[in-house]
């Protein structure tokens, strides 16, 4: 059977009305690894993160989910999930301890067992002198904590992380960052959906990158970098006339090229300059997904 | 290759422990607000009691050869059953799966939207059930004689407010907005409640709208409840039972139906 896979996609197409929000989507996530959805808003990230709880049906196309067969079976594929949505859903007059509480009883967590389950997600959450405060009081990197480790409760095989970090201050993204990263060095299969690039850089061994509804890249992100955007980039600055310019003459050499802001990158630029002038600068994961989507980033 | 016995056999429908999950989250919750549940389950009625009491009492002694206070006590043990469940269900429905967003949580957990809907609905018609006993406590105070079919009232509230949680839980279920809830509360919830015989008796009425009394889930919960309180009557009420179980198991699949159709697209 090659190697376990805890997710596995074939030709998944989502319709809502005119819009086809999941455009032929193949997906896998092989058991034991990290995998990093990438793409702009509206490209169907969440859409597909729906569809692997059962609360989007798909309209054509194959799901599974650890061996189970979506939306059919989906039921018990959920008993071994953990779901962190991309918009907190706390229960906000609840203390800290009771929303665990409540996440454990959902997840059928044994009565003798139940105790230990909280207390360990109290300490991933690092919440545990908080556990008697209301959600309500709690700062929005807590709430976020609190949000994660609930949906850990159960000792999930496979967790979706919906936007994890989602308008958060990069400091406490960071501190985020390092409990996905516990988590993925416990075994735990992983499938996080975002837009920062750092984050799927970061966390992600493989990254899919999303675009329309479709996949236009997937790989380990230093091999896409590789592959589409070189070992080096260079960035020539200036006015737009003159980036357009530069655009049109790198064009005619036969270079790729992307824009930003206030520059155009010249990709793959591993040999001399070319007679511009800009700055070298490492190629990056952005500039694959500048290059494959056509947009920027937020 | 198909390992076929080592996978865990399919889950059921209605499990018991997706039910227990939804009714734990219930009962941790309604610990952070029984106090202003409970105030408002039992001023409401009492007010009834009071205002219709002493309003009408002074005017008419006797109604339907009940004493009023008798009459209007047992009526309004039904109005509270309905306050505390098709209110709460309907509200509360829109508030958690739109505002919260506490049913998307719920549904990515190993819980189906028929658990899901099941629960609430038991979880509801259990304060019912409950609630609805206060106002007749309330005029036992006020000279209702105690008798041993009271016991029966709360069993009652239950069944017809699991059907009225299943109700406001379906109209929350085809709600566009919240606005939409002004006209359901106007068009259907006013009107049953007037013509249900809670504060005066029906027979006053055309007989179009005693026949329209029929159908009226309400009104068959009022002549339960007095039924209950002052003696059981016999067929007549397995009839009214027997009409309060159909609204319920109807209403149930419909408050399943439109849940599902709302929040699985």
């Amino acid at each position: 059977m090659g190697a376990e896979l805890a997710i596995r996609l074939r030709n998944v197409v989502k319709r809502y009305g005119p819009i086809t929000a999941v455009d032929g989507l193949d997906l896998d996530v092989p058991l034991g690894t990290c995998v990093g959805l990438l793409g702009p808003n509206g490209a169907g990230k969440s859409t597909t993160m729906r569809l692997l709880t059962a609360q989007s049906i798909a309209d054509e196309g194959e799901l599974e989910v650890l061996g189970f067969r979506l939306p059919e079976e989906s039921k018990q594929a959920r008993a071994e999930c953990g779901v962190t949505p991309q918009l907190d859903n706390l229960d906000t007059t609840l203390t800290v301890e009771q929303n665990l509480l409540v996440f454990s009883h959902l997840y059928r967590i044994p009565r003798a067992e139940r105790r230990d389950a909280i207390e360990r997600a109290l300490v991933m959450a690092k919440l545990v002198d908080r556990r008697d405060s209301r959600v309500d009081k709690l700062s929005g990197g807590m709430r976020r904590r609190l949000l994660i480790s609930r949906a850990l409760v159960h000792r999930p095989r496979l967790v979706l992380l919906d936007e994890p970090t989602v308008g958060l201050d990069p400091q406490v993204r960071q501190e985020l960052w390092a409990l996905v990263d516990a988590l993925r060095s416990e075994g735990t299969t992983i499938l996080m959906s975002t837009h920062y690039i750092e984050e799927a850089q970061r966390l992600a061994d493989t990254v899919l990158i999303m675009s329309h509804g479709k996949a236009v890249a997937v790989g380990p992100p230093s091999e896409l970098v590789m592959e589409h955007a070189g070992r080096e980039v260079l960035e020539v600055y200036g006015p737009p006339a003159r980036l357009a310019e530069v655009e049109a003459q790198a064009g005619e050499a036969g270079m790729r090229t992307r824009r930003t802001g206030t520059s155009i990158s010249i990709l793959s630029i591993d040999g001399d300059n070319l007679g511009f002038d800009g700055e070298r600068r490492p190629a990056n994961l952005e500039d694959v997904f500048v290059l494959l989507t056509g947009e920027e980033i937020g | 290759m198909a390992t076929a016995e080592a996978r865990p056999a399919r889950l059921g429908r209605l499990e018991r422990s997706a039910l227990t999950g939804v009714l734990v989250r219930e009962v941790v919750n309604y610990s952070s607000y029984w106090k202003s549940s409970t105030f408002s389950s039992t001023v409401e009625p009492t007010i009834y009691l009071l205002a219709f009491g002493f309003g009408f009492g002074s005017l008419v002694s006797t109604i339907g050869g009940y004493d009023y206070v008798d009459f209007v006590g047992t009526g309004t043990v039904a109005t509270a059953v309905l306050f505390s469940s098709a209110f709460p269900a309907m509200f509360g429905t829109f508030v958690k799966y739109s505002f919260q967003r506490t049913y998307d949580a719920i549904l990515a957990a190993p819980v189906d939207t028929e658990e899901l809907v099941t629960a609430e609905s038991l979880w509801i018609a259990t304060r019912a059930g409950v609630y609805g006993c206060v106002p007749m406590i309330v005029a036992i105070f006020f000279g209702l004689d105690p008798s041993w079919g009271m016991l029966a009232v709360p069993f009652i509230g239950w069944i017809a407010g699991f059907g009225w949680a299943n109700f406001g839980i379906s109209i929350a279920g085809f709600a566009k907005s919240f606005e939409n809830f002004n006209y359901v509360v106007s068009a259907v919830l006013t009107p049953l409640f007037l013509l249900a015989g809670s504060f005066f008796p029906l027979s006053g009425f055309p007989d179009w709208a005693q026949a329209l009394a029929q159908l009226n889930p309400l009104y068959h919960c009022v002549q339960l409840i007095r039924d209950a309180v002052f003696g059981f009557e016999g067929w007549v009420d397995v009839y009214h039972v027997a009409v309060l179980v159909a609204f319920g198991l109807l209403t149930w699949r419909v408050a399943i139906f439109a849940m599902q159709r709302k929040l699985i697209d």
